[in-house]
């Protein structure tokens, strides 16, 4: 165990930033495009993935010593199904219209890389807490990043924010940035701006360290 | 929906142009950014999903319809259909590695990665929930596939092609291809008007 390398915090920041499963890692990219064509739909996919990991890294990490290694993806994909059945049904039963608007990718969350991703290289090997903590940290950082995103596509495409209109009247919003295309577009450019600004701050950090 | 011909070539273009399975519905992402980089795997992958959609469409609604539904565990269809999946492939990689160990090489790694593609899981929670016939399921398997088939190799017709162009530096890669797929995506909004939903 490395566990001591770890303080719970530094889990926890670590998914939300350094490694942020849609920015830094690249992970679970249909989901990302799919929900957010408004940000109120982003918030409510990025929470229902969050505890769809919450609950698998911490019921995976609980059962860790006794999947056996060889059938442990299937176990994992078991766990994880399980725990998006529920919350399928509970979003159907509490917030339909936010079922109505994810639709087939609640049950798609089964295949959301992030989250068999962070069962095998994390779950599967510290203990509970820490889990729970990689868990929370990844799940909100997921959120977060779709919030972002669904906030842009939102207002440009249209002109409100959380369902607030921003601009005036006048304002004439650009449909094609919600519709499909607009999804790959804005996360492309998003990413490129993130690249960009992380080289020119390590370029710095480097410049000041010599 | 009564199996004519002319519903089966509006049923085909809309599966494969018009509700494009990455350009207007978001399914299967993950292999089109990754595996995308030359046409031959780029064809290899496209082969392989639609072979396991194909089949995945048949065998789950089998199970839907003669094991879940008569015993009311209909609550239970992504657990059982994620299983159904993750098996197929698994018999699928293990019956081409016996009888077409040509095309078993040429697919080699991409065979596996399949069970995590959401277009799988996707077509077959799309045809329950369209309601399709088993013989709409596995040609909405085909189709949806043959779609799927058609934008990763026009990708990476296109990516071949960026390898010698001249990007900025911290567009390379993800940010690229997204936009391209961006604009592809927009080409492929001109078919919208061919199709009937």
């Amino acid at each position: 165990m490395h566990e001591k390398k770890h303080s719970l915090r530094g889990v926890f920041v670590n998914g939300i930033l350094n490694e942020n499963p849609i920015f830094r890692l690249v992970l679970g990219v249909c989901p990302t495009l799919a929900s957010t064509t408004s940000a109120t739909n982003g918030l409510g996919m990025g929470l229902a993935a969050t505890f769809v990991l919450l609950g698998s890294n911490v019921v995976i990490s609980l059962l860790r010593n006794i999947i056996p290694d060889k059938v442990r993806i299937p176990a994992f994909i078991v766990v994880i199904s399980t725990f998006v059945t529920i919350i399928q049904m509970l979003i159907q039963a509490f917030v339909p219209a936010l079922y109505d608007a994810l639709g087939l990718f609640i049950p798609l969350i089964v295949v959301n890389c992030i989250i068999l991703a962070r069962a095998e290289a994390f779950a599967a090997k510290y203990s509970v807490l820490f889990s729970a903590a990689d868990g929370l940290g990844m799940g909100l950082g997921f959120t977060g990043a779709l919030i972002l995103i669904g906030s842009i596509r939102e207002m440009i495409g249209s002109g409100t924010i959380f369902g607030n209109a921003l601009f005036g009247a006048s304002f004439e919003p650009m449909l094609l940035v919600t519709m499909a295309p607009g999804g790959f577009i804005v996360f492309g450019l998003i990413l490129g701006i993130i690249n960009t600004v992380t080289e020119r701050v390590s370029k710095r950090k480097g410049a000041q360290a010599s | 929906m009564t199996f004519t011909l002319s519903n089966f070539l509006l049923f085909m273009v809309n599966c494969i142009l018009t509700n494009n399975f990455i350009f207007s519905r978001y399914l299967g992402c993950c292999p089109f950014l990754g595996v995308s980089n030359k046409v031959e795997t780029a064809a290899g992958m496209g082969i392989a999903v639609t072979f396991v959609m194909g089949l995945a469409s048949l065998f789950t609604y089998v199970v839907y319809h003669y094991i879940l539904l008569p015993l009311g565990l209909s609550y239970l269809d992504t657990i059982s259909f994620i299983l159904v999946i993750a098996s197929l492939v698994q018999f699928v990689e293990m019956f081409m590695k016996k009888s077409m160990p040509a095309l078993y090489n040429a697919l080699g790694i991409y065979l596996p990665l399949i069970t995590t593609n959401c277009a799988v899981l996707g077509v077959t929670i799309l045809n329950i929930d369209n309601n399709y016939n088993l013989l709409w399921s596995v040609l909405n398997g085909v189709f949806g596939a043959l779609g799927f088939l058609l934008a990763i190799v026009l990708m990476a017709g296109v990516r071949e092609r960026l390898e010698s162009s001249n990007i900025p530096e911290t567009f390379k890669g993800f940010p690229i291809s997204l936009i391209i797929a961006g604009l592809m995506s927009v080409a492929f909004l001109g078919f919208a008007g061919l199709g009937v939903n």
